[in-house]
């Protein structure tokens, strides 16, 4: 992966952004139990897969989300976390 | 070419004996199966057959021996880690590595050079002088030293580099060694195959059987074998293992890449690493030098390397040693690097009971090869977790006491 389409500024270098790590929606703190709360903290989907994946444009501080073949290195496609938001949280 | 190849190229027979016999069909069960021909995996599998009489072993490896990350390292071997867990078990693996040679009967050209983490800025000084302190209190030789040691140690260096990141000291460690790294898996694997143990390469695990949450036997596509045991110590490729038998972890995949430059005449005897330049680097026996750098930023299941990383890594290269500037990068590569939270392995009994994980290795697993070997076979032989690997299980994450290691462990190597 050597390019990189941020939904605001275009497509850039790759060098110009910095990965997030995979979307994972966050349980509520509030209510969570311990095990589970540290599922969320430490676990990861560490096996190859289509994931989403937060990125940023490092130059612009745009936060986006990337959905990326990470066994390929291939992306499927990027947005704007709203697209998300307002589907009340992807899984 | 030598008088003795010619001749072999000759005769139909092969007088010379192969480093390990070469099994032509799984049995249908084994006593335990070994995922991953890597270091690790045949290493175990050597202890498990020569200090626990367990033979009816088979290491299944998809590709070839040594193919993972064991022949893609940088093979630096030291032990002035951070935790009291990692010194401990970092130092007895040293003391294996020490007569592994004589053990093998093989030349594994282990040289020890003294190991040098240069430190930029005061707060690297800080942790250097912590960890001289933990290293000295669990009798580690490792000391502070001042620029002056260093430039005697290594006179072609430049202590300014370049004048943007002064070198105001270093940690250290007189024992810091490289070894040939696919030695290492034909010895353990010769060792293991002499005593009975079956090593099935181009052998892939598809899935793993497991009732009543109890392992059972292994899916291969070369078919199913049933064992009441299985190892998984198959590094980049852990998570894809832990899902087959539904464990979650925090282990994330990065690729690690590494380099080496057209030989030299031999001019830098220690191991140098640089946190703050991102650079590792020694000088192998056939005079290239070996040069690592930190972990890709991103998640990736692949080996393929990158232009950005051998330009990186130059350039740090080039403000430590300018003299380099006209000196040609011949080979680069890259492994999956098996990362964790922590920076300290995953070792040790899970919940799915037989199901014994050697993993979360991710760029500091090669030095470890022996003593990972040792202990993951005491504790597959005895199910019962030997006492160096006690800090490093997979429970730990739950129970929030993380073994924090990344002090020494991020780009120490
Ligand atoms: C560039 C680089 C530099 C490094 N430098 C250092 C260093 O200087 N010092 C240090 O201590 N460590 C270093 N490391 C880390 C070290 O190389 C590893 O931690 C260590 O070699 C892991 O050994 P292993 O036997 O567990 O894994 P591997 O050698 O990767 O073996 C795992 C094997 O499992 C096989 N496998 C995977 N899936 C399956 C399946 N489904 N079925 C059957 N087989 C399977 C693979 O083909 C592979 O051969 C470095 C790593 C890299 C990539």
């Amino acid at each position: 992966m050597k390019i990189l389409t941020c939904p605001i500024n275009g497509t850039r270098p790759i060098s110009e952004f910095i990965y997030g790590g995979e979307y994972r929606a966050m349980p509520d703190p509030q209510v969570v139990s311990d095990e589970a709360w540290a599922d969320y903290v430490f676990n990861r989907n560490g096996a190859p897969g289509i994931k989403l994946e937060w990125w940023c444009h490092a130059s612009s501080t745009t936060w986006f989300i990337v959905e990326r073949d990470t066994a390929r290195d291939r992306v499927v496609r990027s947005f704007l976390f709203d697209e998300i938001r307002y589907q009340g949280g992807a899984k | 070419m030598p008088w003795r190849l010619l001749r072999f190229a000759l005769s139909k027979k092969h007088p010379e004996p192969r480093m390990f016999a070469q099994p032509d069909k799984l049995k249908t069960s084994y006593d335990a199966v070994i995922i991953g021909g890597g270091g690790h995996g045949l290493a175990a599998a050597y202890y498990l057959a020569r200090d626990h009489g367990m033979t009816n072993i088979a290491v299944l490896e998809k590709g070839y021996i040594g193919g993972g990350n064991t022949g893609r390292n940088t093979t630096i071997i030291r032990s002035n880690y951070l935790t009291p867990e990692g010194v401990k078990f970092y130092d007895a693996s040293l003391d294996l590595w020490k007569d592994l040679s004589q053990d093998f009967d093989l030349n594994l050209f282990y040289s020890t050079r003294g190991h040098y983490t240069l430190a930029h800025t005061d707060a690297a000084m800080r942790t250097m002088r912590w960890r001289a302190e933990v290293n000295k209190h669990y009798g580690i030789d490792s000391e502070v030293v001042g620029p002056e040691e260093i430039r005697r140690a290594s006179p072609q260096i430049d202590l300014s580099c370049g004048g943007h990141s002064p070198i105001l000291g270093a940690l250290y460690h007189a024992p810091g060694a490289v070894a040939r790294h696919d030695a290492v898996a034909w010895g353990y694997g010769r060792g293991a195959s002499m005593r009975g143990v079956e090593i099935h390469q181009q052998t892939q695990v598809m899935g793993i059987d497991v009732q009543g949450g109890k392992v059972c036997g292994v899916h291969t596509d070369k078919g199913y074998i049933s064992t009441p045991k299985v190892l998984c110590a198959v590094a980049g490729s852990t998570p894809r293992i832990t899902d087959m038998v539904g464990l979650r972890t925090p282990i994330y995949i990065h690729p690690l890449q590494a380099m080496v430059s057209e030989p030299m005449k031999p001019w830098l005897d220690p191991i140098l690493v640089s946190g703050s330049l991102h650079i590792y680097v020694s000088q192998s026996a056939r005079g290239e030098l070996v040069m690592g750098a930190s972990l890709d930023p991103y998640e990736l299941h692949s080996t393929r390397s990158t232009l950005d990383f051998v330009e990186g890594l130059s350039a740090h290269m080039l403000d430590m040693f300018p003299f380099l500037s006209h000196v040609k990068v011949v080979r680069q590569w890259a492994g999956m690097a098996d990362m964790t939270p922590d920076f300290a392995p995953i070792m040790g009994k899970t919940p799915v009971e037989g199901f014994y994980l050697d993993a979360g290795w991710g760029t500091w697993g090669f030095k470890a090869t022996p003593i990972s070997g040792k202990t993951m076979a005491y504790t597959l032989a005895n199910d019962r977790n030997h006492e160096l690997i006690e800090g490093f299980s997979l429970s730990r994450f739950a129970r929030y006491a993380l073994t924090g290691e990344k002090g020494a462990a991020s780009v120490g190597h």
